[in-house]
């Protein structure tokens, strides 16, 4: 599904990422896991087209993406959920997941008929709202919804962008025990149905979600296996106490 | 999401007075009052096409006067050409050949900068669209031909069969046509598809790249439609004044359509139209009072912004919500 090998970021002397090789498997759940600063967020950047990257390439369903801007990544089903909530604030629920509806049509170069009676978009778009859970607030302004809800729309929206690989970037980030549980059961639902590739620093969600583990330390992937693998390795033990002490 | 029924109250009789009341006064005598409000009415045209950049898609172009200009000298220089010869076939007094120069020659010039600037963004699209008005600007201050900085005089409106602009009613009208027109055009737009689009990269440009939407395209869209309906003014306004200068162009000029989208309020589509009648009608009373009208001007333009967020239409906004919330 994706592979990537050697990819790198520099910024002045600092490696954010540094040789990273990486294989994700379609169908599975593979998290990315590391110490903070650990490249994991330049990494994602690098793959979803937002950061250029200095060295490497990224191969995605066997095409090489590497030169593509975002947008192009996101039309071929390589779509991202961001780390800092990003949402629509003055459109309703609906109109956010609408737009991404919208983008995934084709060309929205249509200036006359109002887009919020196109019922087809609006069907797509409530369909999306009702796999996260959300179909009872699609009227009311995001802005308005709380923290976990904003985070569950944020997913919804690269949902229904209709991708076949979805990076999410911590997508537990400041929600509360029982907003993780209902963000937990939703991926566990995606999960099968769309390729993820997880960051996060929940270690309880990360080992009951993925399939694959790898470990991000100074922008270097140091270990990958199975979260039995990781959880035994000498190696992430010691650059996890390292880090820590 | 709804517009709440305050703002539209006061954009109807904003309408209404818009035209009865020139119109009134004129037939009673007072001839001087439509030469007011043709000036609003056309000023409030160009603040409603930046208002498609600003307001719909949150990019603030500081050289929008350039397309007054470019709009005003397809008028005035075929018809020099004409009067005093030259110019090959440029020359011309046909009204329709001024419209197809200047939304010609406008696209053309919008295309190539905005190509240029829109790879920029926030305050360096501010300097780099400031900049592009700024040589348009002086090149038309070197061209000694069209009266450098003087500027000439347009001798003879732009011709058209039924329509004489240099009728006065006449040319109001038309330029108050034209408004409802653009305005009933917004309005679409606005709740369009495209008009959906341009709001999420008007909120959050970078998210509304991540779900796959090639956004350069959409701004640059904006961007020409913008440049097209100003020019569109400028043709009205050479005809209006029948005079043309660079002056129409420089870079304050910019600076006040933005004052009008501002205090008019940019989520609202009529506010341009609010912000263009009252900077029109302050600019005559103040001037009336005082040769540095330019200060209380500039003093009420801090007050606006500092007091009333999202402008006139943010404010109507908010008042009608509280009435509507007190009622329930």
């Amino acid at each position: 599904m994706l592979e990537v090998s050697a990819l790198s970021k520099h910024y002045g002397g600092v490696k954010a990422t540094d040789q990273v090789n990486l294989n994700v498997k379609a169908g599975e759940c593979h998290a990315i896991i590391g110490p903070n600063g650990a490249g994991k967020t330049t990494l994602i950047g690098q793959l979803c087209g937002e950061l250029l990257s200095d060295a490497g390439v990224i191969f995605f369903q066997g095409r090489n993406v590497t030169g593509l801007p975002m947008h192009r990544r996101v039309q071929l089903g390589l779509a991202r959920s961001f780390q800092i909530t990003s949402v629509f604030d003055d459109m309703t629920v609906l109109a956010n997941v609408a737009v991404a509806v919208q983008a995934n049509r084709g060309h929205s170069f249509r200036f006359w008929r109002p887009v919020s009676r196109n019922e087809s978009i609006n069907a797509r778009a409530l369909e999306v709202l009702r796999l996260v859970g959300m179909e009872v607030q699609h009227q009311q302004l995001a802005g308005a919804l709380s923290h976990g809800e904003r985070r569950q729309l944020e997913i919804a929206m690269a949902l229904a962008t209709e991708p076949q690989l979805l990076l999410l970037d911590e997508p537990m980030a400041g929600m509360g025990a029982e907003e993780s549980n209902a963000m937990l059961a939703m991926l566990q639902a995606l999960k099968g149905d769309i390729t993820l590739l997880l960051v996060e620093h929940d270690m309880d969600v990360v080992f009951s979600l993925a399939d694959t583990i790898s470990v991000l330390v100074y922008g270097q992937v140091i270990e990958t296996g199975s979260p039995a693998q990781i959880r035994n390795s000498a190696t992430v033990r010691e650059a996890y106490l390292g880090d820590a002490g | 999401m709804t517009d709440s029924r305050l703002p539209t109250g006061v954009a109807l009789i904003t309408l209404i007075l818009l035209a009865g009341v020139p119109l009134s006064l004129y037939y009673a005598g007072h001839i001087f009052w439509l030469d007011i409000f043709t000036r609003a009415v056309v000023l409030a045209i160009a603040a409603a096409s930046l208002n498609l950049m600003l307001g719909f898609a949150g990019l603030a172009s500081f050289g929008h006067a350039a397309y007054l200009g470019i709009g005003a000298y397809a008028v005035g220089v075929p018809a020099y050409y004409e009067t005093y010869g030259g110019g090959g076939m440029i020359a011309s007094y046909s009204g329709w050949w001024h419209l197809g120069l200047a939304l010609g020659a406008s696209a053309l010039f919008a295309a190539v900068t905005g190509a240029i600037s829109l790879r920029t963004r926030g305050i360096h699209f501010i300097m780099i669209t400031m900049a592009f008005g700024q040589m348009l600007f002086y090149l038309l201050v070197s061209i000694d031909e069209y009266g450098a900085d003087d500027g000439m005089t347009v001798d003879l409106t732009s011709q058209f069969s039924h329509v004489d602009l240099s009728d006065p009613v006449m040319l109001f009208g038309i330029c108050y046509g034209s408004l409802l027109l653009l305005l009933l055009l917004q309005y679409r737009l606005k709740h369009s598809h495209f008009g959906r689009i341009l709001a999420a990269i008007k909120q959050n440009e970078n998210r509304t790249r991540a779900l796959g939407v090639n956004t350069f395209y959409y701004k640059l869209t904006a961007y020409v439609l913008a440049g097209v309906i100003c020019a569109y003014a400028g043709v009205l306004m050479a005809n209006f004044s029948t005079f043309i200068s660079p002056g129409m162009i420089e870079w304050t000029r910019s600076g006040e359509l933005m004052f009008m989208v501002i205090l008019g309020g940019t989520a609202w589509v009529f506010g341009p139209v609010v912000g263009a009648m009252i900077f029109v009608l302050l600019e005559y009373f103040l001037a009336g009072l005082t040769v540095y009208w330019h200060l209380p001007f500039g003093l009420l333009l801090i007050l606006t912004v500092l007091l009333f967020r999202g402008g006139l239409g943010g404010m109507l906004q908010r008042i009608g919500a509280t009435r509507g919330e007190g009622q329930s």
